[in-house]
Formats: C-alpha cells, sequence, structure tokens
C-alpha cells in the first residue's frame, strides 16, 4: 500500500501558513479564510481517505495492525544504530488523531470566518491556525522522539501566539508568557527524558523502542538509578513533558489563563488537539510505559490522571467565567484519558483502558470543541464571559441552545451519547483494576455532570435578563460547525473503536456491562439533576451551600491557591533569596573586586599625577638633576 | 698660539658655558632666551667636540665634522623653535613659558 501521498497533510497546511503569513497586508480578508478553509477540507479529505485506505483496505499482519511509513528519510546521523529520521508514521492512533485534528481544524476554520469577522488581524489568525495544524499533523506522525519534540515545540510556539493573539490586552500577554513558559519548563524534562532514552534505550525510534521484544524493553533494568531504572527516569521526565502539554496536576497552571486567546483557539488548540498531546505520547511510548519496571511509570500516569481530573473538576464547580469552567473540565477529561492509560493492561480485552482512553480522546474532541464553539458563540452574541451576566437565552439562540445542550448531555455520559460510551469504557477499565481511581472516577462522573449543567442552566435557563442589545444567534458559519459537531457528539460513539485502536493491536470485542453503565448513569444523571434543582430558576441553595463549605469554598474559588503558590516559590523562594543571594554576591564580590581594583589605581594615580606639572623647566630639572645623579653614581658608586 | 693652551683651560670654559646654558634654560621665562640658552648649550658641547678631537687624535677631523653637523642641526632647530614661539604669539599675544603650560595631568 503506498501512503507517500500523506506529505500533503503536512505539506499544505505549511503552504498556507506562508502564503497567508507573507502576504497578509495584500490578501483580502474574505479570500484568506477561504484559502484556510480550502486547505483544511483538502487535509480533512486526505485523512479521511487515509484512514479509510488503512483501517479497510490494508491488510493485517497476523490479525494486527501494521505500522507503515508514507515517507521515511534518515536526518542525522549519529552513529549506526542511534540516528534521527524524519517521517510520517502510520499506525491506528496517528491515523485517529489525524482525523480528530483535521475535523476539529477544518470546523473551527469555518466557524472563524464567522467568529472573527470584522476583526483587524483575520488574515494573521488564519496563518496561525494552519502552522499550528501543520504542527499538530507533524506532532501525531512523528517517527521517533526527536521529531516530536520538534513539533511538540512548534505546536507551543502556535500555542503561544494564539493566546497572544489579543496582543494589546495585557491578560492576554501574560496568559500567552505564562502558557510558554510554564510548558517549556515541562519541556526540559522532555528533553532530558529523550536524551536519556536515547543514550539507554538506543534509539530514538518508536518502532524499535516499543517492540516489546526489543532491546530497549529487555534490557530495562541494566541501570539504574536512586532506585529505579535509568529508562523509568527517563519514562517519567517525559511524561513530565507530556503533564506540562496536557495540563496535568501541578503543570495545569497555564491553561485556564490560556482562555484569553480568541474562542475558536481555545477550541481547537486548548481543549480537542494540543492539550492531548500529553495522552497521545503516553499512548505512542505505551509499550515502554507497560513493560519497563512492571508499569511503574504508569502508576505514576494513572495517579497524576486522577488527581487532576478530581482537582479540576472541584475548582470548575465554583468558577463564573464559561470559558474558564470549560478549561477546568477540559483538564478533567484529560485526567480521565491519562489514568485510562495508566490502569490500562497490554493484551487483548486487558489493554482496555488504552482503547478507552484514545476514544474518550476522540469523543471529548468532538464534545469539547463542540462546548467551547457553543460558548464562542454565546461570547459574540453578550459580549462578555460571565455567566452572571447570562440567563435565559434559550429563547434568543435556539441552535446553540440545542447543540450546547447535546455537548453538555456528552459530556455527562448521558445514555447513547458518544460521551456515555467512552467515559463508560474508561469506568470499566478502572475498575477491572484500580479500585481507588475507580471511585474518584466515578465521583468525577457526578462532578462532571453537575458543573456542565450549572453551565448550561446559568446560561439558557435561569433569571430573565434585560439585554441592552437582544442576543441574536450567529451567523451560518458558525452554526455549521456547531451542528456538525453536534452530530459527533453522538455518532462517535456508535465507532467499533475496539476493532480499530488497541494497546497490541489486535481487534477485540467488547463487553457491555449493564451494571457498571447503570451506576455511572445514575451518578451522571444525580448531578443534573441537582443542578437543575440548584439552577434552572434562580434560587438561593447555591449560596447557601457554598457559606456552608465556608473555607474550602474559598479555596476552591481561588484554585486552591496553586497560582500563588507557584509565585510564592518563583518570585519570593527563587527570585528573591536564591537568586538575590547570587545576584548581591555579583554585584558586591565580583564587581567589587573589579571596582576596587580601578579606584585603587585612581586614588595612587592622584598621588603621583602633580610631577607632570606642565611646566617645560620642572622637567628640566628633573632631566638635569637625574643626568648629574648619574654622574655622581658612576663616578663615585661604580 | 693654542700650544700655549691646555685642555684644561678649554675644558673648563666650555663647562662654564653649558652651566650658563643650563642656568639660563632653567630660570628665564621668556622662550627666546630660553632658546639662546639652548644655543648655549650647543655651542659648549661643539666646543668640546672640536678640543677633544684636537688633543686626543690631531690627525683625524671626526670632530670637527660632527660639530658643523651640530650647527646645522641647532639652526634647523631654531627655525622649528622660532615658528612655533610665533604661532604661540599669535595665539596668546606673549612669549611667555608659564603660557605653556596647560598640557598636564
Amino acid at each position: 500500500m503506498d501512503f507517500s501521498y500523506t506529505i500533503f497533510i503536512l505539506l499544505i497546511p505549511i503552504t498556507t501558513f506562508l502564503l497567508l503569513g507573507f502576504f497578509y497586508n495584500r490578501i483580502k480578508p474574505a479570500v484568506s479564510g477561504w484559502i484556510g478553509v480550502t486547505a483544511l477540507t483538502i487535509v480533512a479529505g486526505l485523512s479521511y481517505y487515509t484512514a479509510i485506505k488503512y483501517f479497510f483496505y490494508t491488510p493485517k499482519l497476523e490479525g494486527k495492525y501494521q505500522t507503515l511509513y508514507g515517507i521515511k528519510m534518515n536526518w542525522m546521523n549519529f552513529t549506526d544504530k542511534l540516528h534521527i529520521d524524519m517521517g510520517i508514521l502510520l499506525d491506528p492512533i496517528s491515523i485517529m488523531m489525524l482525523v480528530v485534528v483535521s475535523t476539529i481544524s477544518l470546523m473551527v476554520h469555518i466557524y472563524s470566518r464567522g467568529y472573527m469577522d470584522g476583526d483587524r488581524g483575520y488574515t494573521k489568525f488564519f496563518a496561525f491556525l494552519s502552522l499550528f495544524t501543520f504542527a499538530m499533523m507533524g506532532l501525531v506522525v512523528a517517527t521517533n522522539l526527536f521529531q516530536i519534540y520538534i513539533f511538540w515545540e512548534l505546536v507551543g510556539v502556535s500555542s503561544f501566539l494564539l493566546i497572544g493573539y489579543y496582543y494589546e490586552k495585557p491578560s492576554a500577554v501574560a496568559a500567552a508568557k505564562k502558557a510558554f513558559i510554564v510548558t517549556r519548563f515541562a519541556d526540559l524534562g522532555f528533553l532530558i527524558g529523550i536524551l536519556l532514552m536515547g543514550y539507554y534505550g538506543g534509539s530514538y525510534d518508536f518502532g524499535i523502542l516499543n517492540n516489546p521484544e526489543g532491546a530497549a524493553i529487555m534490557n530495562w533494568a541494566s541501570s539504574s538509578f536512586m532506585g529505579l531504572s535509568v529508562i523509568t527516569w527517563a519514562l517519567l521526565l517525559m511524561f513530565m513533558g507530556g503533564a506540562g502539554k496536557s495540563a496535568m496536576f501541578p503543570l495545569h497552571i497555564w491553561l485556564p489563563d490560556a482562555m484569553e486567546g480568541p474562542t475558536p483557539v481555545s477550541a481547537l488548540i486548548h481543549a480537542a488537539t494540543m492539550v492531548v498531546a500529553g495522552v497521545y505520547l503516553v499512548a505512542r511510548m505505551f509499550p515502554m510505559f507497560y513493560f519497563v519496571e512492571d508499569g511503574y511509570a504508569l502508576h505514576v500516569v494513572a495517579w497524576v490522571g486522577a488527581i487532576s481530573s478530581l482537582i479540576a473538576a472541584i475548582i470548575a464547580l465554583t468558577q463564573y467565567d464559561i470559558k474558564r469552567v470549560l478549561a477546568f473540565s477540559t483538564m478533567s477529561q484529560i485526567g480521565y484519558m491519562m489514568l485510562a492509560l495508566g490502569v490500562s493492561k497490554f493484551d487483548g480485552h486487558e489493554g482496555l483502558g488504552y482503547m478507552a482512553s484514545m476514544w474518550h480522546l476522540f469523543t471529548h474532541a468532538m464534545f469539547k470543541a463542540l462546548l467551547f464553539l457553543g460558548a464562542g458563540s454565546i461570547i459574540h452574541a453578550i459580549h462578555s464571559n460571565f455567566m452572571q451576566d447570562m440567563g435565559g437565552l434559550r429563547k434568543y439562540m435556539p441552535i446553540t441552545h440545542i447543540t450546547f445542550l447535546i455537548g453538555a448531555l456528552s459530556i455527562s455520559g448521558f445514555p447513547l451519547t458518544a460521551g456515555f460510551f467512552s467515559k463508560d469504557e474508561i469506568l470499566a477499565a478502572a475498575f477491572e483494576h484500580n479500585k481507588p481511581i475507580y471511585f474518584i472516577t466515578l465521583f468525577v462522573a457526578g462532578l462532571t455532570a453537575f458543573y456542565m449543567f450549572r453551565l448550561y442552566f446559568s446560561i439558557f435557563w435561569g433569571k430573565k435578563k434585560e439585554y441592552e442589545h437582544t442576543p441574536h444567534e450567529s451567523p451560518w458559519s458558525m452554526k455549521f460547525p456547531l451542528m456538525f459537531l453536534a452530530f459527533m457528539s453522538v455518532a462517535a460513539g456508535y465507532i467499533s473503536f475496539s476493532e480499530m485502536v488497541t494497546a497490541d493491536r489486535a481487534i477485540f470485542h467488547i463487553h457491555f456491562d449493564f451494571v457498571g453503565a447503570a451506576i455511572a448513569v445514575s451518578v451522571g444523571l444525580s448531578g443534573i439533576a441537582l443542578a437543575w434543582f440548584f439552577y434552572k430558576k434562580p434560587t438561593d441553595y447555591p449560596e447557601k451551600i457554598s457559606t456552608a463549605f465556608g473555607r474550602f469554598y474559598t479555596w476552591t474559588f481561588h484554585k486552591f491557591y496553586i497560582d500563588e503558590l507557584y509565585l510564592f516559590i518563583t518570585r519570593t523562594i527563587i527570585f528573591k533569596y536564591i537568586s538575590g543571594s547570587f545576584a548581591w554576591f555579583d554585584q558586591n564580590v565580583v564587581d567589587g573586586s573589579m571596582r576596587g581594583i580601578g579606584n585603587k589605581t585612581v586614588s595612587f594615580s592622584k598621588l603621583i599625577k602633580g610631577l607632570q606639572s606642565g611646566k617645560l623647566q620642572d622637567y628640566a630639572v628633573a632631566f638635569a638633576g637625574g643626568a648629574f645623579i648619574l654622574v655622581l653614581i658612576v663616578l663615585y658608586v661604580l | 698660539m693654542i700650544e700655549n693652551i691646555s685642555i684644561y683651560e678649554l675644558l673648563t670654559v666650555s663647562t662654564i658655558l653649558f652651566f650658563i646654558g643650563l642656568y639660563g634654560f632653567l630660570t628665564r621665562k621668556n622662550l627666546i632666551a630660553m632658546m639662546m640658552a639652548i644655543e648655549l648649550l650647543l655651542n659648549a658641547a661643539v666646543i668640546n667636540f672640536v678640543v677633544i678631537n684636537k688633543y686626543l687624535f690631531p690627525d683625524m677631523l671626526q670632530g670637527v665634522y660632527f660639530s658643523i653637523f651640530i650647527i646645522a642641526v641647532a639652526a634647523a632647530e631654531t627655525a622649528l623653535a622660532i615658528s612655533i614661539i610665533i604661532n604661540l604669539y599669535r595665539l596668546k599675544t606673549s612669549v611667555a613659558i608659564t603660557e605653556t603650560e596647560t598640557m598636564k595631568y
């Protein structure tokens, strides 16, 4: 099977970026929007074609999906074994990601034509979107750790550019810097992990590293550091990079602030695609995570995911900015994916968690992008991010209302929606392999349903507001993506993922567990019911509950003061005490000794500079006197 | 006539001449006078050349040639010094050595 055409999936977005970027003064906004949409339509078409060709028309090898290369070329040779390639890797997860990224990116492009209408930097915006699409596509098809790292940084840059898109707002600039610095800090760990992996694992290539019978996995115990295998350390450091990108606790602080970017960007980058890069990385390296040191690193992944999903869900309960609620919900759902990978085993049905994680990644991309785009549609109409300014909007914006409801139902795991199926598999996997995490997951499912419907009821029901301008439904360019994604938020649940994306690439069949599903659904429904009870009509219950929780509520409202903790560590401890003392040493000891030498020279010169009086006859006296003394010495001493 | 005069007397004359020149150079405030003192110093040296040539190497003429060189160089140096002094006078309307003390630390 020839997949070499897949290079165009990368070439088209980068060409669009260069075209729009170089000529952005000369291209009219209407034209640039169409260029972006057309390019993405072609890319999406190619991605779908690749998916169909790969899953249905490519022969399997011993019942397993093969790893194929669209292209693969040697880029940098260090030794015969250790070299860096550039290429296009095609396997079930990369193709699934191609579909996700191209679909969401296409929808966001279409949506942005309406949302960004009249914006000054319209063409620039589309150029950045293309750059991001290119980088993300390159990330998912990377054949080795170095290639993934290069594109990993490229998505980081485009995320930075797009968060800081409204660069005249100081808060947007601060958020962009924060996102970049926090993820860069995490990527430092990633880079060290990659280098360790190259040195001790002997290769950067995924195919070689992830081979369960390969040298890297078989010899993991050959070297150890502080009680753990070096390979485990490398995996943990790589997971640090993934946790930074995927906003896992405690590196999540950039994600809520990233909501300063335009809403389509939040939908594309900070909900559906870039933030799942960490999940993708763990999934990509899954055999290593699973086989090295009996999955020690995988346990860390599971617990980080579980804790993140819990913390994020609790914080989401108290936030009023609708985009921030969605941001925390994203973090919570990514925690789900992480913990599903963490509890997964490798073979056949045991690898349920892996499949569930990838499935949830897929469905989450659809319904979270939908929710963000819906939120964007609301913000477009109301010009405010805060749910206090909203209420009773269902009459004004019927399509936004219905699609948002579908998204909220899907994320809450309402039966027969996509979120229901994927979340159910995650719960089943957690139940099978790790009971404490199962209970956390179940609790978070309830919280998710509650805060999503708190959001929904506060926006679309609740008190009747008097609006200055009557809110109006968004244009078609915005309604179409909403409707398409709403359709996908249901339909994605009926794709048989277990026949496509599995840990060992063999097909298995999922057994639908009615008891487990019933428990999950009842938890979700009770969350919805509680939200209905609290927020459908304006009541004073929320007030009472928050006062009852007292200090805990304040803590939660301030996001557990994690931002303040970071500021304390960086500003007070690192900047003030550590850097401060180094600065003192530099300014006083190093600079001081240099200045001392200079000052001493000057003060000594003051003593003797009187000799150079400028009077010719003084010099002549000195000269003649010197000659006289020399004569005396020659005559009497020598 | 020169046979009656010993080298000591001749060298005494040149020494006296040298110290008169040195005294003049160190004490005069007028640049022209200082230049004249320099001429005395040079002439003392020239006398030394001629005298020592005469008494030590009567068959050779190097000392005499050197004295002629010194006179030529002194003339050139004087011309240069006079031109500097004239420029200084145009600048300061004075030829006192106290006017030239600006080049110092």
